[in-house]
């Protein structure tokens, strides 16, 4: 298995996400995509318009949530879904680029709204070769 | 759960001693079945909860407690402001004020039936539902602080109901503690077209009917016969009340932090009742309260229309409308002593009982009607308060069936099109914008609710009134 991957695992009330990367701005997109995937199929968003998001918090956990709340909020006012991310975090700033586009219920086929990332369950730790993983609970 | 670790008190309490950080002990409501499948985590978190500062009593569970973040769902808990006591932007949880209204519709299952089609069709096509759907308001920013201010009141005001309704609302509809001015910009950006929006996940609107009375009496006060038709919504205070809790959770933990409160799970975030986060919170929670109900408010005026242009014979008349993620200020009666407590309620219903002061004066007697929807498949159920319930659980009761099952498992074990078939087959019509939605909302990813309701009932929390069998679901 590669070293960038994302996954769900079961929560019994709302679901867990979970990102893996060679860095931690790595693990951070994958689990942006983990949390895209609980709403609809990736394959179906087309990488048509950027937003830009940044984010500062005073550790990791706090960061990833922020993180993937600020992609939230952007998601519900802009009515986009977003399939393709790119981080760079900084002295715990984090600045990152989303490419998507604008909700189609024929052809996104949306499951469920996400109404944020909590602090349940999360954690964001690098093992012993140096990779992160980065993962919480989100509520449906 | 491991019994083991569990005092049983009577056949329908269970008991933690408090240990370690423990201020007060946990108290679970439940059968032994209910028990045994409860999830180790629900004894962990309501533990945790236990631990917080200026707890009074217990950490309660409901009998329809499972995992949740910080609290366990099901969870109630009271604080002393006087004792340090908190408010957690956790315990309240992302769907603030999340909530089950009843309608009465003066409408039998046989006035119904040659329309069932068409009202589905109809319900499914005129009740924004789903993510990205949109309501047809759009608040600019004063008329979003007049509704954040006005709840259910507002929506009044505005034509979405009548004053009746009002006395039938948790507080008649409006939370006088709201501050606008607590809630950020971000929040109501996000709320601009979202009121009269049902949301997706568990949020639905059924028609369901009344298939079995336990109590003639109190059933004849709510005006319940069997075979009538019922319209329940659930849903709550939308992109708002999730925008409120992402903003207070970070600030809580970094107050928790810096006053020197041990959090044993970041989403326990807190804050002294009596601080300045803790005052900012409260105004901004009521705000979101005061939003739910002005959706359901305008959700309801939208179900009206479509019955008065196909079943004008119809009056919807409103039976209660419970909030079940809430945190509201309540005098209860401490070891004789009447204490103002911070009563956090997380996946769980207020249930007070006869002659409590806040219910309208046709209630009073009876005491409150208590909402419990159950899945798309089984029942729901319509309880009303007891005495005993405001001591035992500072009123409180279950609030649905609980999920058994995660929505991985669900989707999993069970296909949208095959669970819609079944239902189909037991005549009951599902209208949901989602095929896996439906799956990771099948009935059999649930508890049993009546063995809920059952428990519930037997543990004095609340008693039942009424059965309901849904006939036309639309979901999110």
């Amino acid at each position: 298995m590669s070293s960038k991957y994302w996954e769900h695992y079961p929560h019994p009330a709302d679901m867990g996400i979970r990102g893996f990367g060679p860095n931690l701005a790595g693990a951070f997109e994958q689990a942006a995509l983990a949390l895209t995937a609980v709403i609809t199929d990736l394959q179906t968003i087309e990488p048509k318009e950027k937003v830009e998001i940044s984010c500062q918090e005073q550790d990791n956990e706090l960061l990833f949530v922020g993180w993937l709340n600020a992609l939230l909020y952007e998601m519900a006012t802009k009515r986009m879904l977003f399939g393709k991310f790119e981080v760079k975090i900084k002295n715990g700033r984090l600045n990152a680029n989303a490419w998507g586009e604008e909700i189609n219920v024929e052809k996104h086929n949306p499951t469920v709204e996400v109404k944020a990332a909590t602090y349940g369950d999360l954690k964001v730790e690098q093992d012993k070769n140096g990779n992160w993983m980065a993962q919480c609970v989100v509520d449906v | 759960m491991c019994a083991e670790n569990l005092k049983r008190r009577s056949e329908f309490e269970w008991y933690i001693e408090p240990t370690g950080k423990m201020h007060v002990p946990v108290v679970i409501y439940a059968d032994k079945q209910l028990i045994d499948a409860m999830d180790d985590q629900v004894y962990r978190q309501a533990s945790n909860v236990a631990s917080l500062p200026g707890i009074v009593k217990a950490s309660y569970a409901m009998p329809d407690a499972h995992w949740g973040y910080g609290f366990p769902i099901g969870g109630v808990a009271g604080f002393d402001p006087e004792m340090g006591g908190v408010i957690s932007a956790g315990g309240v949880g992302f769907d603030i004020a999340c909530g089950v209204r009843a309608l009465l519709t003066g409408l039998t299952a046989s006035d119904i039936e040659p329309y069932r089609n068409q009202l589905a069709d109809m319900l499914a096509k005129r009740i924004p539902a789903g993510l990205g759907s949109r309501g047809k308001l759009r608040l600019n920013r004063t008329e979003m602080d007049d509704m954040l201010v006005g709840g259910a009141e507002w929506a009044v005001e505005r034509g979405y109901g009548n004053r009746s309704d009002l006395e039938r609302i948790e507080e008649r509809g409006r939370m006088k503690e709201a501050q606008p001015r607590f809630v950020s910009d971000h929040a109501k950006k996000r709320q601009e077209d979202e009121v009269g929006t049902l949301g997706s996940g568990n949020h639905y609107l059924e028609l369901q009917k009344v298939v079995e009375l336990y109590d003639e009496l109190n059933a004849k006060s709510f005006k319940l016969a069997v075979n009538d038709i019922v319209v329940s919504i659930h849903c709550g205070s939308r992109g708002l009340g999730h925008q409120i809790g992402t903003d207070y959770l970070p600030k809580m933990v970094k107050t928790a932090q810096s006053m020197g409160i041990e959090l044993p799970d970041r989403e326990l975030a807190c804050a002294p009742i009596k601080s300045d986060i803790g005052r900012l919170y409260i105004g901004a929670m009521n705000c979101g309260i005061n939003c739910a109900v002005a959706n359901r408010q305008v959700l309801t005026h939208l179900v009206r229309q479509v019955f008065s242009d196909l079943l004008p014979k119809a009056n919807l008349v409103l039976l209660y409308d419970v909030s079940h993620n809430t945190c509201k200020v309540e005098q209860h009666s401490i070891q004789g002593q009447t204490k103002k407590l911070y009563i956090h309620r997380k996946g769980a219903t207020r249930a007070f009982g006869p002659g409590h002061p806040s219910l309208p004066s046709d209630l009073i007697k009876t005491g409150q009607p208590v909402l419990i929807g159950g899945t798309m498949g089984t029942a729901s159920y319509i309880l009303v308060g007891t005495e005993k319930g405001m001591d035992l659980s500072f009123g409180s009761c279950c609030h649905g069936a609980g999920r058994a099952m995660s929505r991985k498992q669900a989707t999993k074990r069970w296909h949208g099109r095959d669970v819609i078939r079944s239902l189909a087959e037991k005549g009951i019509i599902v209208r949901g914008a989602s095929i896996r939605g439906v799956a990771e909302e099948a009935p059999g990813a649930y508890k049993d609710v009546s063995a809920v309701v059952e428990a519930t009932e037997k543990a004095g929390l609340a008693k039942k009134v009424a059965k309901l069998e849904p006939l036309i679901c639309v979901k999110g």
